[in-house]
């Protein structure tokens, strides 16, 4: 009954165009931003901090790139992992070298070197679609990985590119507490959440679309391929960029080029297929669950196992969650290709409704 | 000169083992046009229920009858489960399908069979082959002659039945075009269930070959990933596209890793070991862009 946008009239074009064109919905991403930023640090603990809730923003922002990738533009990437490597490493380089250099900036510009390392593996997309150009990016997540290994400037002579970041210094301040770090990188997710949300709306994410469902028929009508794609494959690696700057700077703190590995690919690749492809709301929903799953398994099942005398080992826990994520997988591209975030709009339209049947 | 020929046929050799593999994706790739990423987890799966079958007391020729039948109603039971109820989806989609189904398995054999890495004796020694040592002082291994040799009799095989059995006909049909094969009554569903049946029966030699070699252990997973630079080489429609892929890669990687690194060292210095990981993609992306349908695949025509 309080879901329901009766009485909301819309007198001018503004706000026709707006965001969020509901009322309520305004309301929930304003209390829902307020929780983030003044109820969360204020009840969570440590923990919560540095295991679950930062790294659960920064996957989502990663998710958020490949989404922009996979769900808007249609092309589909295996190595944003890849991508996240380059931005923690630019990101760190242009700290360590240039004297002075204030942290944000070195973030936007670890996003802007990955945006061009992603343009440059975006390249072959011209020619090739569908999993043509799934091995395409598996040879940029192959070889970037090898490549900050074996170069040791990029590291800075460390013994197999392990790198330790620098301190995180805004404007004087130093950030050490995991609360603080918390609300810089929800600072930087929610600025570029907001602009992802404007950009798939606008007239580029509309020929990202065009291009997704069918190319052919998108460059008759006058989009031009090569630019639409290549911005694609640039804006979702800056993301994927800057989240991997994020994920060294204020998650781990020190980084190695193979814990960028495949695996973690094939991780934000889950993300969006589980909280829904082409959805930025779904980016988020998808890191939360993928994020919360193994740590709800690791409690779930030696319980459950204790209840039926099953014998148990850490092995099959691993195993368990390994076959659990391709279950559902499965699942999901069988029941809901849409994801979560689909899920959610049929809740929000059952509850335009409710409790009324019609 | 003897030590380049030396380089040169050991990465044949090895990228007959990767033909192997690519082999199965090109069996399903051209009946159903699904690309099945899985099919790395399944000559892990088929290469570990031999192991199985054999701990638990069956000697070789019946675990590989047993791994046959497991390989077969693992994939007759993918295409009923997951893939039939996919149809109409686009490819990339029942491309990500396939990767959960590789999480999948990668899951739940080990839970079956055990995790830990383990050998399978195949009575075949890995060892140079003496002759060819005395007469060229060049090292051969036996194995993998032996192995070439199975991938030879394998593609034969297939090559025949594709050629001239009723089966046969009724895939390539399939194949070429579904809905026109369905018109004449070929029963399509039945047809899946062959081929993955089939690409059971591929994985389950390239697993054993595999596992021969390198020990059954979960690291089997990742010879899918050396088959797909082998795929866009030769093209996913094409067997002896697979082959003839399987041995550029094999030969250029081996090469590469031999003698670029020094190169690299001299400019840069530091190590450069470790080519073989990314050469082959990287030879695979530049390929693409000079002729996106590979060696010997078909040229694809868009329509609106």
């Amino acid at each position: 009954m309080l879901y329901r946008e009766a009485g909301q009239f819309k007198t001018t074009y503004a706000a026709d165009q707006q965001l969020f064109p509901i009322r309520q919905d305004r309301i929930g991403v304003l209390v829902l931003l307020a929780v983030a930023f003044f109820g969360v640090p204020l009840l969570a603990s440590e923990y919560w901090f540095s295991a679950i809730l930062i790294p659960f923003l920064i996957f989502a922002l990663a998710a958020l790139g490949l989404n922009i990738l996979t769900g808007y533009a249609g092309q589909l990437s295996l190595g944003s992992a890849a991508f996240m490597a380059v931005g923690a490493y630019a990101a760190y380089n242009f700290q360590l070298r240039i004297e002075g250099m204030p942290i944000l900036l070195s973030f936007i510009c670890g996003g802007l070197t990955a945006a061009g390392v992603g343009i440059l593996f975006g390249l072959p997309s011209l020619r090739i679609k569908g999993f043509y150009l799934a091995v395409a990016t598996l040879a940029a997540q192959f070889f970037i990985v090898w490549c900050l290994t074996k170069f040791p400037w990029l590291s800075n002579n460390s013994s197999s590119g392990v790198i330790s970041t620098q301190q995180l210094i805004i404007l004087g301040y130093e950030l050490k507490t995991p609360v603080e770090k918390y609300l810089l990188v929800l600072s930087i997710v929610v600025v570029l959440a907001l602009a992802a949300k404007n950009l798939v709306r606008s007239s580029t994410g509309r020929a990202w679309m065009a291009v997704r469902d069918m190319d052919v028929a998108a460059s008759v009508i006058g989009i031009k391929l090569m630019p639409t794609k290549l911005l694609a494959f640039a804006i979702s690696s800056f993301y994927c960029g800057v989240a991997g700057a994020l994920y060294a700077f204020c998650y781990l703190g020190s980084v190695e080029p193979d814990g960028f590995s495949l695996e973690m690919s094939f991780k934000i690749l889950f993300m969006i297929i589980i909280g829904g492809v082409g959805s930025i709301m779904g980016s988020f929903m998808g890191a939360a669950f993928i994020l919360l799953l193994p740590i709800f398994l690791d409690v779930a099942l030696p319980f459950l196992a204790g209840i039926f005398g099953l014998p148990f080992s850490s092995a099959t826990v691993s195993h368990i969650q390994i076959l659990v994520f391709g279950a559902l997988i499965m699942f999901f591209l069988i029941v809901e290709p849409h994801g979560l975030a689909r899920l959610w709009q049929i809740a929000k339209e059952k509850l335009r409704l409710w409790p009324f049947p019609h | 000169m003897n030590f380049f020929l030396e380089v040169l046929i050991g990465g044949l050799l090895s990228g007959v083992m990767y033909a192997l593999v690519a082999l199965g994706f090109v069996m399903i790739y051209k009946a159903s046009g699904v690309f099945n990423f899985a099919q790395g987890a399944m000559v892990y799966l088929a290469a570990l229920s031999v192991v199985g079958c054999m701990e638990k007391g069956a000697p070789l020729w019946l675990a590989i009858i047993l791994a046959f039948a497991i390989m077969t109603a693992f994939g007759i039971a993918t295409e009923k489960f997951v893939l039939r109820k996919l149809v109409n989806q686009p490819p990339i989609a029942l491309f990500m399908a396939t990767i959960g189904l590789a999480f999948f398995i990668e899951g739940l054999a080990p839970m079956i069979f055990g995790s830990e890495p383990r050998a399978l004796e195949l009575g075949i020694v890995d060892e140079p082959i003496p002759w060819i040592l005395d007469n060229w002082n060049m090292v051969i291994s036996k194995f993998d002659l032996v192995a070439s040799g199975v991938a030879a009799v394998l593609v034969a095989t297939l090559a025949l039945f594709f050629q001239y059995t009723r089966i046969g006909r009724a895939l390539r049909a399939v194949a070429d075009d579904h809905q026109a094969a369905l018109s004449i009554g070929i029963p399509l569903q039945h047809i899946w269930a062959i081929v993955w049946g089939v690409a059971g029966f591929v994985a389950l030699v390239a697993g054993m070959m595999w596992g021969a070699r390198n020990g059954v252990q979960f690291a089997l997973t990742f010879t899918a990933l050396k088959a797909l630079p082998v795929l866009i080489l030769g093209g996913f429609t094409s067997v002896p596209g697979a082959i003839v892929g399987g041995l550029i890669i094999g030969a250029s990687e081996k090469l590469a890793e031999i003698y670029i690194p020094p190169v690299m060292q001299d400019l840069f210095g530091g190590n450069f070991g470790g080519i073989e990981g990314w050469f082959p993609y990287v030879l695979a992306l530049l390929f693409l862009l000079v002729r996106p349908e590979g060696l010997f695949g078909e040229k694809h025509i868009d329509r609106v």
